[in-house]
């Protein structure tokens, strides 16, 4: 192999991973000093400026707690169902198109980890993956409020999956492919000339159901019933201590991350320039003089800003709905699972491919 | 009695659920406004700011001095022995009669005064049963100690030079 296209690899392998893990403190601060501040309280504020040094302090904490197992754990599951929740949502990490292309000399690097055809399916497998290490925590740990909230989280997200894999279908019918670089190109077009054609104005409801169903996925507020602190105390983690918790815990950010990096792609334009940003690119190039690779590598950057800007918008949403609404009970869940949303998504796919069909 | 069902129809506004989904998001986006530009917040930031309690707040006791620093109690055991928590314990001593330039007034004094906070319910009855207004609760609130034995305060602790309720 070409020494270039090896270090290229590495070289966007490490980048994609170490932005993911350094956003993941970033999020748990904001997570606690903008519940403060909806709640009218002031958060954690002592630790470096403003607090931000606050996730390190405690995940440095967790270290060196005592590595603790339950005598009657199973201790190979019991052990797997940390690594497994967090390295699902990093491998799907890895086929999120974050940029166009670079391009060095004479080669063209494109910004994405894993040009993968089938990106959608891959995507779908490890959005599956992401029930296992729920169920396997939840039954090795041997503990009756692991196991309910094991047995609530499977029912909840495979229930969740299906509205979600219909609302895929439905944009899948819009863009024609599998390949997610192809989809971004395709909202790169434009409606009536000055409209930015993401997929979320032409399947409002399509980008509907697979928000809310990213949310019962990700195991986030609303629907966060295999957690459920008052009821079943920690759920599916609770006879996790030390640095096996701050795994389950960073898993739940970096999913958090993956999902506002996958409703970004698919229905928000992905890495397309932001409104306004082609003037600033302009700008940068007759600022200095680029010739057409600088102006290339100057929109790359950009591109990867405006990702950057879209994806941390879906988060901060993530986390201002969880602050704003309380707990379903679990037969809403499984209600709105699939008496609403299912059908929903289902008459959305059927009118979706008629309109398509009819326009082709 | 059985169980009275209250329930009603929901109307169709409220059963799309997502016009109140809305009301709640915009609620907590002012409550954020308001937090984070405005920095309003309801939180003492304690050890810079302390709450301000009541005058009648009883916190840590204390024993009350006289102009020369001579501790006012008297060893006359009735805080002892009013005492529901049983926390306080007085060893009593005579004062040299020729040195002693109170007279009457004070003939004993405490040669030890121990008080067990960790015991203390902060009732204030020795504080009323006391005759010569020695011992007195302060407001002070802060008493963290790092083992039990800290916790028991001796005469030397409890006297202070304090006028009022300190």
């Amino acid at each position: 192999m070409d020494t270039f296209i090896l270090i290229e690899i590495v070289a966007k392998i490490v980048f994609v991973f170490a932005v993911c893990l350094g956003v993941v403190p970033l999020l748990v601060w904001f997570e606690r000093r903008g519940s403060a501040w909806i709640q009218g309280r002031v958060g954690p504020n002592r630790v470096g400026p403003f607090g931000l040094i606050q996730p390190v302090a405690d995940v440095a904490k967790f270290f060196f707690k005592e590595f603790w197992t339950p005598a009657n754990a199973n201790k190979w599951y019991y052990h797997l169902a940390p690594i497994f929740a967090l390295v699902a949502p990093m491998a799907a990490m890895t086929i999120i198109p974050f940029g166009s292309h670079l391009v060095i000399g004479d080669y063209i690097i494109n910004l994405q980890v894993a040009r993968v055809d089938s990106g959608v399916l891959f995507i779908l497998a490890f959005a599956g993956l992401e029930v296992y290490p729920i169920i396997i925590a939840g039954w090795s740990s041997n503990n009756k409020y692991s196991i309910l909230g094991a047995l609530r989280g499977a029912s909840q997200i495979i229930s969740y999956e299906i509205s979600m894999g219909l609302a895929l279908l439905s944009i899948l019918l819009v863009y024609g492919t599998f390949d997610l670089h192809k989809m971004v190109e395709w909202q790169n077009q434009r409606f009536f000339g000055f409209l930015p054609a993401w997929g979320v104005l032409v399947n409002p409801i399509g980008a509907l159901i697979f928000w809310v169903s990213t949310f019962a996925e990700t195991n986030r507020l609303p629907f966060d019933l295999p957690e459920g602190d008052s009821e079943i105390v920690a759920g599916y983690h609770l006879e996790y201590g030390a640095m096996k918790f701050a795994l389950f815990f960073m898993a739940e950010y970096v999913a958090m991350i993956m999902a506002s990096a996958l409703m970004c792609t698919l229905f928000f334009g992905g890495y397309n320039l932001l409104p306004g940003m082609h003037a600033l690119v302009d700008l940068i190039v007759s600022v200095h003089g680029f010739a057409e690779a600088g102006r290339q590598n100057a929109t790359a950057i950009l591109q990867f800003l405006s990702f950057f800007l879209k994806v941390s918008f879906f988060m901060v949403v993530m986390i201002w709905v969880r602050w704003t609404l309380p707990r379903f009970r679990f037969d809403q869940v499984v209600n709105l699972g699939w008496k609403i949303l299912f059908p929903l998504a289902l008459c959305n796919v059927v009118i979706v491919s008629i309109v398509m069909y009819s326009m082709n | 009695m059985g169980t009275v069902n209250v329930s009603r129809e929901y109307t169709l506004k409220e059963k799309i659920y997502v016009i109140a989904l809305f009301q709640g998001m915009i609620l907590t986006l002012k409550r954020f406004i308001d937090g984070f530009f405005f920095r309003k917040h309801y939180t003492i930031m304690y050890p810079e700011q302390k709450r301000n309690y009541s005058q009648n707040f009883r916190g840590m006791h204390f024993i009350s001095v006289d102009e020369n620093k001579t501790e006012n109690c008297t060893a006359c055991y009735l805080c002892q022995t009013v005492c529901p928590a049983e926390c306080i314990t007085i060893v009593a001593e005579e004062r040299n009669p020729a040195t002693n330039s109170y007279g009457v007034r004070k003939e004993k004094r405490p040669l030890s005064f121990d008080i067990e906070a960790l015991k203390c319910c902060f009732c204030g009855f020795c504080e009323e049963a006391c005759p010569m207004d020695a011992i007195k609760l302060s407001r002070n609130y802060e008493l963290s100690v790092t083992s039990r034995q800290e916790a028991v305060y001796d005469l030397k602790h409890l006297k202070r030079e304090v006028k009022g309720r300190g």
